[in-house]
């Protein structure tokens, strides 16, 4: 069974300077993927890549069985990304917000509810302005609208900011129950520790390659599903932009 | 593609009215913009009769400039913009729809400045059609340009200042052609309107055209 996320070899330049320095990454369908590496290690436009959102300039990325270097557009429907950014519309209640993305991705209206319930963003709140929230209750609002979408593949970008221990444990198990229905999950995260108990399998990059990749520690139960790169020690060939 | 065109214009037109926006701030803009021209023309010489289409059409022009600059500036600011692109709508879509918020606002905003031109400039209207006949099309053109360079200028960031260096140069032909038809209907010579409003359909179809064909590379590009 083909991967669900392949890179080989992928370049990615965020204006002339390479972001992904030439990645190898294979990720199994059902696996929770943890990203770490420093600041500006690549692990956001790795995510962004994954979604066809930066384009990969030589190297190749399949997901989701599309080539994204020639089609990037292919997979989106398919994929659900939750940058760093606020990614809702202040002046819109969270319902509005919700409706929208999720009449915009062509599901039912019902999922965005039950979404919205199970983020326990509804009832009271479902009719407040994304303005009038707290950091908090815009990060459960956002993962609403991802969750109303049914992705295939879930790309997360610091997941845990922002929530309370509540909102994590919901974060944690929205996670394991996508992974568990057969998604598949990449996120990006620097609170290790609650990051390593959710994943399967943590890959760590520095310089926009992979330089790492194993199960996390601690979480022996991972171990059995995990799968390492295919090189995980290779030294990038960076390219040199002119 | 209409369905989806529907969902974004819906979406845009609902942050407008929840915020205020264009009601607080362009149609007072425009109508400041015609007073302004009012005490500043001698009114006892007819001059501000005569010129009244062209400003009225200036108001207008000025107005689509702040509408548009609005309507991409929602996705800038929100952090939408990816998710916009995620979600699976065709970026023709997204132009119609966006085109079509402008130019719903920009109709509203007519009716205002219509009903102040009569009562600031004292012009009578004697061929009603031809100016309604003149104006749809020049918003829609005006609609069509503004989601096209609005867009365009989205990721920069002096948009502000850089999308009516774009977009005014480009809106000069529905500016004389709106304006020549306006005085048309205004002057009892219709038959010299008719082929202004021709003309102003062509360049709505061409904006329109234009803007859905490479919208999705602007949308891309952000």
């Amino acid at each position: 069974m083909a991967p669900a996320v392949r890179f080989h070899q992928a370049v990615a330049l965020l204006g002339r300077f390479p972001a992904l320095a030439g990645v190898d990454l294979d990720v199994a369908a059902g696996q929770i993927v943890l990203l770490r590496g420093p600041n500006g290690a690549g692990k956001t436009t790795l995510l962004r890549a994954s979604a066809g959102l930066v384009p990969i300039t030589s190297g190749s990325l399949e997901v989701l069985g599309h080539d994204l270097v020639t089609d990037p557009r292919s997979v989106r429907r398919r994929v659900g990304y939750a940058g760093t950014g606020a990614g809702l519309y202040d002046d819109l209640t969270v319902a509005g917000n919700v409706t929208f993305w999720t009449r915009a991705a062509g599901v039912a209206a019902e999922a965005g509810a039950e979404a919205m319930a199970h983020l326990e963003v509804d009832g009271r709140l479902a009719d407040v302005a994304v303005a009038q929230l707290s950091t908090g209750q815009r990060k459960r609002a956002l993962l609403a609208a991802l969750v109303a979408r049914r992705p295939e593949l879930w790309l997360l970008d610091e997941p845990h900011a922002g929530l309370d221990e509540a909102g994590r444990d919901l974060v944690d198990e929205l996670l394991r129950r996508a992974a568990a229905a057969g998604a598949t999950v990449l996120f990006a995260s620097h609170e290790l520790d609650r990051a390593a108990g959710v994943a399967t399998r943590e890959v760590t990059i520095v310089g926009g390659i992979v330089v790492d990749d194993h199960p996390p520690e601690g979480n022996p139960a991972a171990a059995a599903v995990h799968r390492p790169a295919k090189t995980p020690y290779r030294s990038a060939e960076v390219p040199v932009v002119r | 593609m209409f369905a989806e065109a529907r969902i974004v214009a819906a979406k845009d037109l609902r942050l407008e009215w929840r915020s205020r926006v264009t009601t607080t701030q362009v149609v007072p803009f425009a109508v400041l913009t015609l007073v302004l021209f009012a005490f500043a023309i001698d009114p006892s010489r007819g001059v501000l009769g005569r010129v009244a289409p062209g400003l009225f059409w200036v108001a207008v022009l000025l107005s689509t400039t702040l509408a548009a600059n609005r309507a991409h500036a929602v996705e800038t600011d929100a952090g939408t913009r990816d998710m916009l692109r995620l979600s699976g709508l065709e970026p023709r879509a997204v132009f119609a729809g966006k085109a079509a918020a402008i130019v719903v606002q920009l109709l509203g905003l007519e009716i205002v400045l219509a009903a102040g031109t009569v009562v600031l400039y004292n012009v009578q209207l004697a061929t009603p059609a031809l100016l309604l006949s003149a104006a749809l099309p020049a918003t829609v053109a005006l609609g069509a340009a503004g989601a096209t360079y609005g867009a365009l200028a989205a990721s920069v960031r002096v948009r502000e200042t850089l999308l009516p260096l774009l977009l005014l140069p480009v809106l000069a032909p529905v500016l004389i052609a709106a304006t020549s038809a306006t005085e048309a209907a205004i002057d009892s010579t219709p038959e010299a309107g008719w082929g202004w409003a021709g003309l102003l359909v062509v360049l709505a179809l061409l904006y329109a055209g234009a803007g859905a064909g490479i919208y999705g590379v602007l949308l891309e590009d952000q």
